[in-house]
């Protein structure tokens, strides 16, 4: 059905739809420690580019490649100090055609 | 002035706030650097659904034959879903489809460029692909300029307009901005998606240049928010906004939620064929009136999103011409400031009241309780079923079976919601007061 091959794309070709200039430095860190003791992992879920994945041990692993610069994850972070987020350096990052 | 001073004034974001504020000052004469992060003005922003373009008056008369426009909108309709059903509030008018238009679907990219170009045209020096990394400030503490991630280093100016976005770390270092506040946001996530001209024109009853925009309550699973779908010349976009704390709360994927909405049949016949160009995400601060950080300090004044000067009223939906209006403002504000040699908050509170006399605060503050009514869990999650439900008992013919009445539907359908009539009657007083 033609309907369900929406649900059918995958994650990744969805992000390839969007145009990311990545940069050398990491804009956004986690501090893994503080997350270890998080039990929401908000930012797993609410993350639209999908970016945190939570450890066996615990801990988030986190990409900054392919980020939105939207915010989210910091926002939903109850525990303070365990996500640091600036924006990536000039020119670098997201680079919207159709906002 | 010491010469250490290298513009009268650093317009930080080169979207339509800080754009329309470089624009009113280098009219004026001043000097002004507009700063942007970007490889170039709105390739970070993304916005939903519709300009509404009358505050261009102030910048270029006959700003429609020049605007780079997707779509006229001609019919707005207002949506409320369940998984099966949909009742919609459908108005078109054809007096929108003519000078001076009332609303236009673009894309950021365009139109932000644009609106740069009519301040650099007018003598502002844009400077993109450079980051404003911090405030700089002088031995008194006053503010006179940013640091930046450029070899160059520092931009000093006598004010520091901060246009920078939902996130403004500017008015968050200058204190005025809490560090991170998920209960004033909402996350917007929205597709892009490729559709031949004359499918659009067929599927939405258009003509030429005309668009449609369609806002939709009661299609993100009992998260606070709604969704949208509308029309561009040969794209339409399709998405959904959502209250940050109960989109982390419910634990579901914002992806899962656009899919949802393009899967209902009210809306998959728009979008049968439709291929993904582009997907976008961005926040935006809609928690209205009373969110609003303080608008000036010394040396520097906030304008458009970083000032959360979005209206989420529910009804109505818009965000770029308040920052273009509030854009104007800062730079009218800040060009008298400079005037009279008084940068100080004091120097710079006609902003405010600028803001206050205009429909920038005007609307914001008659509607600032909209946002908690419209995020109500009686209007997120049982009115749109209950009034679907209302329409379902009324225009449902149960031959033999006599005809409810209206009074009887909507017993039935509220008791199936769960929702009184006193609080049914307490919505509408409380509706009327916010709207009225």
């Amino acid at each position: 059905m033609t309907v369900r091959a929406w649900r059918g794309i995958s994650f990744a070709e969805r992000m390839a739809t969007v145009d990311f200039r990545v940069g050398a430095r990491a804009h956004i860190t986690v501090d893994a420690e503080i997350c270890r003791s998080c039990t929401t992992t908000a930012c797993v879920t609410a993350c639209p580019a999908d970016l945190f994945a939570p450890t066996a041990d615990g801990g988030i692993l986190f990409n900054y490649e392919e980020c939105f610069e939207c915010g989210t994850c910091y926002m939903v972070c109850n525990r303070e100090g365990a996500i640091t987020w600036t924006y990536p350096d000039g020119g670098q990052g997201v680079v919207f055609h159709h906002g | 002035m010491s010469g250490a001073t290298e513009f009268d004034v650093v317009v930080v974001g080169a979207g339509p706030a800080g754009s329309a504020a470089a624009i009113a000052l280098a009219r004026a004469g001043r000097s002004v650097a507009l700063v942007e992060r970007g490889p170039f003005p709105g390739s970070k922003n993304v916005y939903g659904g519709v300009v509404y373009g009358r505050i261009l008056d102030q910048i270029v008369p006959a700003w429609w034959e020049e605007v780079p426009v997707e779509r006229w909108i001609v019919r707005r309709s207002t949506m409320m879903m369940t998984g099966t059903q949909s009742l919609s509030v459908d108005y078109r008018s054809q007096a929108w489809a003519d000078r001076p238009y009332n609303g236009m679907t673009t894309v950021r990219s365009r139109f932000d460029r644009w609106l740069a170009g009519k301040a650099t045209d007018a003598g502002a020096r844009l400077v993109t692909s450079t980051v404003a990394t911090g405030l700089v400030r002088d031995a008194s503490g006053r503010i006179c300029g940013v640091h930046t991630d450029r070899g160059d280093g520092d931009l000093r100016a006598r004010v520091v307009v901060a246009c920078d976005g939902v996130n403004s770390f500017l008015a968050k270092e200058a204190g005025l901005l809490p560090p991170a506040e998920a209960s004033h946001h909402t996350l917007g996530v929205k597709e892009v998606l490729d559709l031949p001209r004359s499918v659009i024109d067929e599927r939405f009853g258009l003509t030429g240049d005309e668009g449609t925009d369609i806002e939709i309550l009661g299609c993100t699973r009992g998260i606070p928010g709604g969704g949208f779908l509308y029309t561009n010349a040969d794209t339409v976009s399709v998405g959904v906004v959502l209250s940050l704390p109960h989109l982390a709360a419910a634990g579901v994927r914002p992806e899962e939620l656009i899919a949802d909405l393009k899967e209902h049949p009210s809306i998959a016949p728009y979008l049968r064929g439709a291929t993904l160009r582009e997907y976008a995400a961005h926040l935006i601060p809609e928690g209205g009136y009373d969110t609003m950080p303080t608008l000036a300090t010394d040396g520097m004044v906030v304008a458009g999103d970083a000032a959360a000067m979005t209206l989420a009223a529910g009804i109505w939906l818009e965000g770029v011409n308040f920052a273009i209006g509030s854009g104007l403002a800062a730079g009218r504000a800040v060009d008298r400031a400079i005037g009279a040699g008084d940068c100080s908050a004091a120097g710079l509170a006609a902003y405010r009241s600028d803001l206050e006399a205009q429909f920038v605060l005007a609307d914001h503050k008659r509607f600032r309780r909209a946002p908690s009514l419209i995020l109500s869990e009686r209007v997120q999650q049982r009115y749109p079923g209950f009034l679907c439900d209302m329409a379902e008992e009324l225009f449902t013919v149960t031959n033999p079976t006599p005809k409810p009445g209206g009074l009887r539907a909507t017993r039935i359908a509220a008791a199936r919601h769960g929702v009184t009539l006193r609080a049914l009657a307490a919505d509408t007083v409380r509706a009327l007061r916010v709207f009225g």
